[in-house]
């Protein structure tokens, strides 16, 4: 046992240096000894979300920067086309859970870590799994589950008097990239920038006219979009939802977007672009991959044992043109709806004239809320009352009534709350409504 | 129709497997990767790092040379290197993990140090597409800079130390046809237009359209009606100023109609045209750096070993001269209206860039007769994507590193005004690397010799720095961090500086996206990086 220590001791020569001896540009606070690998080895688990791309990378990172306490968690099995980058998965294990084959891959080749996979989606897991954590590291291509996980881990801090409890904060480290397009950002929950704080840097996701798709299309995307959008739900060639995975059902709207294209002139209709548009496919190198997990990995180095000020909070990376790096301090929203504790407000200019399918449309469209299919309930007389919900196909049918209705017919009065579930977050918001006709006669 | 319904391609394994990176370089650019040859010097954390970015995506062949065996430390830090393989040979043991990334790549290598194969067999090297050393000695990076630069293949030369990292590349000329550009501004020719263009555009007169013909115009036509229209009140003169342009877009907003209510609203296309105003109204000039490309020697006097780029410029070059500019990109960006409008503009930018470039197709065709060169050395195909991208062309020419060592002192004084420049990084590594050189030993290797280190480092990157005339002093905490380090190389750092010299070195192999230029420092105690032209 004496000797495998040594042995062990030697291994992490290189990160002994850094964490024994003091240096100049080291954080104020650092305290250089022994301790400290020993307190990364074994006493500080480490979330990482998603074992795609990042995920793998992130893995290997962490684990060789002496992290041998991890669990990764992700519902994806693998499939061919990861292989260009997803460098633990070999083609027999096509078909396999990602966070199985990454931590089994792992523990077999870096000698006394111990990873712990989960094949299961985030929102599976409730709060006790992750306050576990000493930090959560996010390698996701998905906004929604972004938002999720920074809502789960805001909900998970604690104040006293009003006063953020620094012991309840789980850091959150977020990669993402696209082609040779990346960023790393470093989020302390309730003190700096949260996801939601900045969610208007998130573009939002190209959509066409449906006019221009039913009646004057002009891009090989339109013809695309026609076959996808208009034909497949009247023709049902399947009698199944459209499956991008399903070569039966990419090759079928591959023909008919040909069809339409030829039919108008259209030249650029190719079997990639038609994959690309069904499945919004994002680009995608092991390179870019390596760079920004690699950034996230030395983040959390550095937040874990002190030994230089972390990244102040957010870096863009981009190597189209020559390689360029930027850092920028992102800004926490004064009245940010996850991490802000300032109760929402709804200003309704005329609540006899607007009507609910309103409220929800400012939900899903407002770049400030951004939200999928939000579930809208009410207090009244201290009953719970639903007032619309699509999640459940009874409730939607029984609600559906009430999009129409105006917030008046609906009973809702001035300064009345809203509680407002949805996909982006673990928990629900709540909107106290504010007219600026104050006096409207109820009926 | 009579023609029978389209099928869909079947598409191959590979294509499947690199399907997200060929939305990046295309199937052209995998075909350049697939072809390459890289041979890794010193299979480092970084070493190896780089190899698997590179080894994914697809190249053709590595080969690796090293003479170390895997070390306990090497473990900690390699992922390519286990604990069981401790004492083997590097080479061999990251050989061997590496290729099991993937089946389509070709891999072997030499248990022998780049000195002794420098040594024995000078042109082991050349026939490589590409070369990269990490962790090199002066020893070993001078002479190999000098024979790599004779023999015209590129070089990338890295370190990883603490939170340091650097990357250097020499390429002697590198030519770009796909840059890439984030933002490129479409190709219009209002200002200009060719015959067919001119007829087309003036069939619509704006004026006389009803409502729903109104809505169906594309913004290029509205705007090339107001570009005359503003000529016609001022005696033929094209719209230069900003007044100009502000004054047409004036003419657009008053041209809006009424509708049916009486309310007056400007249609979706018009406003698009007063977006277009600023781009559209451009004149189209030959960009300078262009015009440098076609007046390089190598454009201007082709040789037999002259490459198909210098040769497609010389073939440009003469389009350029008998139309006085350049072919159309022939491409739209799409425009709010009905389809046959659109399509029909779109089809005469088509049928000109597929001119000019057969065109110049044909130029190329007689100059590699006359030259006397094999005739299928370049395709049609080929000139044609060199057309469409000519206004993103790119030369890079390149500096030898030995030559900055021994010849030329580089002119650091400019970067070394700003006291918090990453240039002192790089006077720091070029010292780390003399001290390597002197002692044979990382400076802070050993516990106890950190502070002695740290003397002898100032020592002697201060007499780089006299030897160099700079006048500025290095801070002794920049010395005194890369002695803490002792050598240590991280493993997340070295990832980082993998991700990015793969890079580097895929622009190189495919010929796309703009390399660096030349010099690279990261410093991740910051998160930050800078690069220099040395
Ligand atoms: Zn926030």
């Amino acid at each position: 046992m004496a000797e495998c220590h040594e042995a062990d001791q030697k291994r992490w020569n290189n990160l002994r240096k850094v964490l024994e001896r003091a240096g100049p540009f080291c954080h104020p606070e650092f305290e250089h000894d022994s301790d400290l690998l020993t307190f990364i080895l074994t006493s500080c688990p480490i979330l990482i979300i998603g074992a795609g791309g990042l995920g793998c990378e992130l893995l290997k990172d962490l684990v060789l920067m002496g992290f041998q306490q991890i669990h990764i968690i992700d519902m994806d099995t693998i499939d061919l086309s990861n292989l260009n980058r997803q460098f633990l998965f070999r083609r027999k294990d096509i078909g396999c859970s990602k966070a199985e084959v990454a931590a089994a891959f792992i523990n077999k080749r870096v000698t006394n870590c111990q990873i712990i996979p989960h094949f299961c989606k985030i929102q599976d897991k409730d709060e006790s799994f992750y306050r576990e954590f000493c930090m959560i590291v996010c390698g996701l291509d998905s906004i929604v589950a972004r938002r999720w996980i920074n809502g789960m881990l805001v909900s998970l801090l604690e104040y006293e008097d009003g006063v953020l409890k620094t012991t309840s904060i789980i850091p959150l480290v977020d990669g993402g990239t696209e082609g040779f397009k990346g960023n790393a950002r470093v989020i302390l929950p309730g003190m700096s920038a949260c996801v939601e704080c900045t969610l208007d840097l998130y573009p939002p996701q190209i959509t066409y006219p449906l006019c221009t798709i039913a009646n004057t299309p002009r891009l090989p995307e339109h013809c695309i979009e026609y076959a996808k959008v208009m034909l497949w739900p009247k023709e049902n060639p399947f009698n199944v939802p459209l499956d991008g995975d399903d070569p039966q059902h990419t090759g079928w709207i591959y023909e008919k977007s040909l069809e339409r294209a030829l039919e108008f002139n259209i030249p650029g209709v190719t079997y990639r672009l038609v994959q690309g548009v069904i499945k919004n496919i994002i680009p995608a190198v092991a390179s870019t991959n390596a760079v920004i997990a690699g950034i996230c990995a030395t983040e959390v180095f550095k937040i874990a044992t002190n030994c230089y000020v972390p990244l102040k909070n957010y870096l863009v990376f981009n190597d189209v043109d020559g390689i360029y790096t930027y850092t920028y301090e992102a800004e926490k929203k004064e009245n940010c709806l996850v991490c802000s504790q300032i109760p929402q407000t709804l200003t309704i200019p005329d609540p006899t004239k607007m009507k609910l399918k309103e409220i929800i449309a400012l939900f899903t469209e407002s770049s400030q809320y951004q939200m999928k299919s939000p579930g809208l309930t009410t207090m009244i007389d201290g009953k719970s009352k639903t007032l619309y919900m699509s999640a459940i196909k009874s409730i939607e049918e029984r609600t559906r009534k009430n999009l129409n209705k105006t917030l008046v017919e609906l009973d809702l009065r001035d300064g009345c709350e809203i509680l407002v579930a949805d996909a982006t977050s673990p928990n629900t918001m709540v909107v106290r409504l504010n007219y600026l006709s104050a006096d409207v006669e109820m009926k | 129709m009579a023609s029978p319904p389209p099928k869909s391609p079947e598409q191959t394994e590979k294509s499947k497997k690199y399907d997200r990176q060929l939305r990046l370089w295309g199937d052209h650019g995998q075909v350049l990767l697939e072809n390459a040859k890289v041979c890794l010097i010193n299979a480092t954390t970084l070493g190896a790092e780089i190899l698997k970015s590179l080894i994914l995506p697809g190249i053709g062949a590595f080969t690796i040379v090293d003479g170390e065996t895997v070390t306990e430390e090497d473990t900690g830090s390699n992922f390519f290197l286990d604990y069981d393989s401790v004492g083997m040979p590097r080479a061999r043991v990251a050989t061997q993990s590496l290729l099991e990334l993937n089946a389509d790549v070709h891999g072997d290598y030499i248990d022998e140090t780049p000195e002794h194969i420098l040594s024995h067999t000078q042109n082991f090297f050349n026939k490589f597409n590409i070369v990269i050393g990490t962790s090199l000695p002066e020893k070993v990076l001078i002479p190999l800079s000098k024979h790599l630069w004779e023999a015209n293949v590129p070089l990338i030369v890295c370190r990883s130390i603490g939170f340091l990292g650097y990357i250097r590349l020499q390429v002697k000329e590198h030519t770009v046809i796909e840059a890439h550009p984030d933002n490129e501004n479409p190709d219009l020719r209002l200002i200009n237009p060719w015959p067919e263009l001119k007829v087309h555009l003036e069939k619509t007169d704006i004026s006389k359209l009803d409502n729903k013909e109104r809505s169906h115009v594309p913004a290029l036509t509205i705007l090339y009606y107001f570009i005359k229209k503003f000529q016609e009140h001022n005696n033929g003169a094209l719209p230069r100023s900003r007044s100009d342009k502000d004054e047409i877009r004036k003419m657009i907003q008053e041209s809006a109609v009424c509708d049916e209510n009486g309310v007056q609203i400007l249609e979706d296309n018009f406003q698009e045209a007063i977006h277009l105003v600023n781009i559209g109204i451009n004149p189209q000039i030959i960009p300078t750096q262009l015009k440098k490309i076609l007046e390089d020697d190598c454009c201007t006097h082709l040789t037999q070993d002259s490459s198909p780029f210098w040769i497609m410029c010389a073939g440009l070059r003469e389009l350029v001269q008998a139309e006085e500019s350049l072919p159309v990109r022939g491409t739209l960006p799409d425009m709010a209206s009905d389809s046959g409008s659109y399509i029909a503009l779109q089809q005469i930018y088509q049928k000109k860039a597929l001119s000019q470039s057969e065109f110049v197709y044909r130029r190329v065709c007689q100059i590699v007769t006359d030259l006397g060169i094999q005739q299928d050395i370049i395709s049609e195909q080929e000139v044609k994507l060199f057309c469409k991208h000519c206004s993103e062309l790119y030369v890079m020419r390149g500096s030898c590193i030995a030559d900055e060592y021994e010849k030329n002192s580089p002119d650091l004084s400019v970067y070394l005004e700003d006291p918090d420049s990453l240039m002192f990084s790089y006077v720091v590594l070029r010292g780390l690397e003399r001290f390597l050189g002197e002692y044979n030993v990382y400076p802070g290797h050993l516990d106890d010799q950190v502070e002695p280190d740290v003397l002898k480092l100032k020592i002697i990157t201060g007499k780089l720095l006299s030897e160099w005339r700079c006048t500025q002093i290095l801070r002794d905490e920049r010395v005194h961090e890369v002695c803490r380090y002792g050598g240590a190389e991280l493993h997340s750092v070295s990832a980082v500086l993998g991700g990015i010299a793969a890079h580097e070195a895929i622009k190189l192999l495919t010929h796309q996206y703009k390399p660096l230029n030349n010099t690279f420092i990261y410093d991740a105690i910051t998160s930050s990086s800078a690069t220099y032209t040395l």
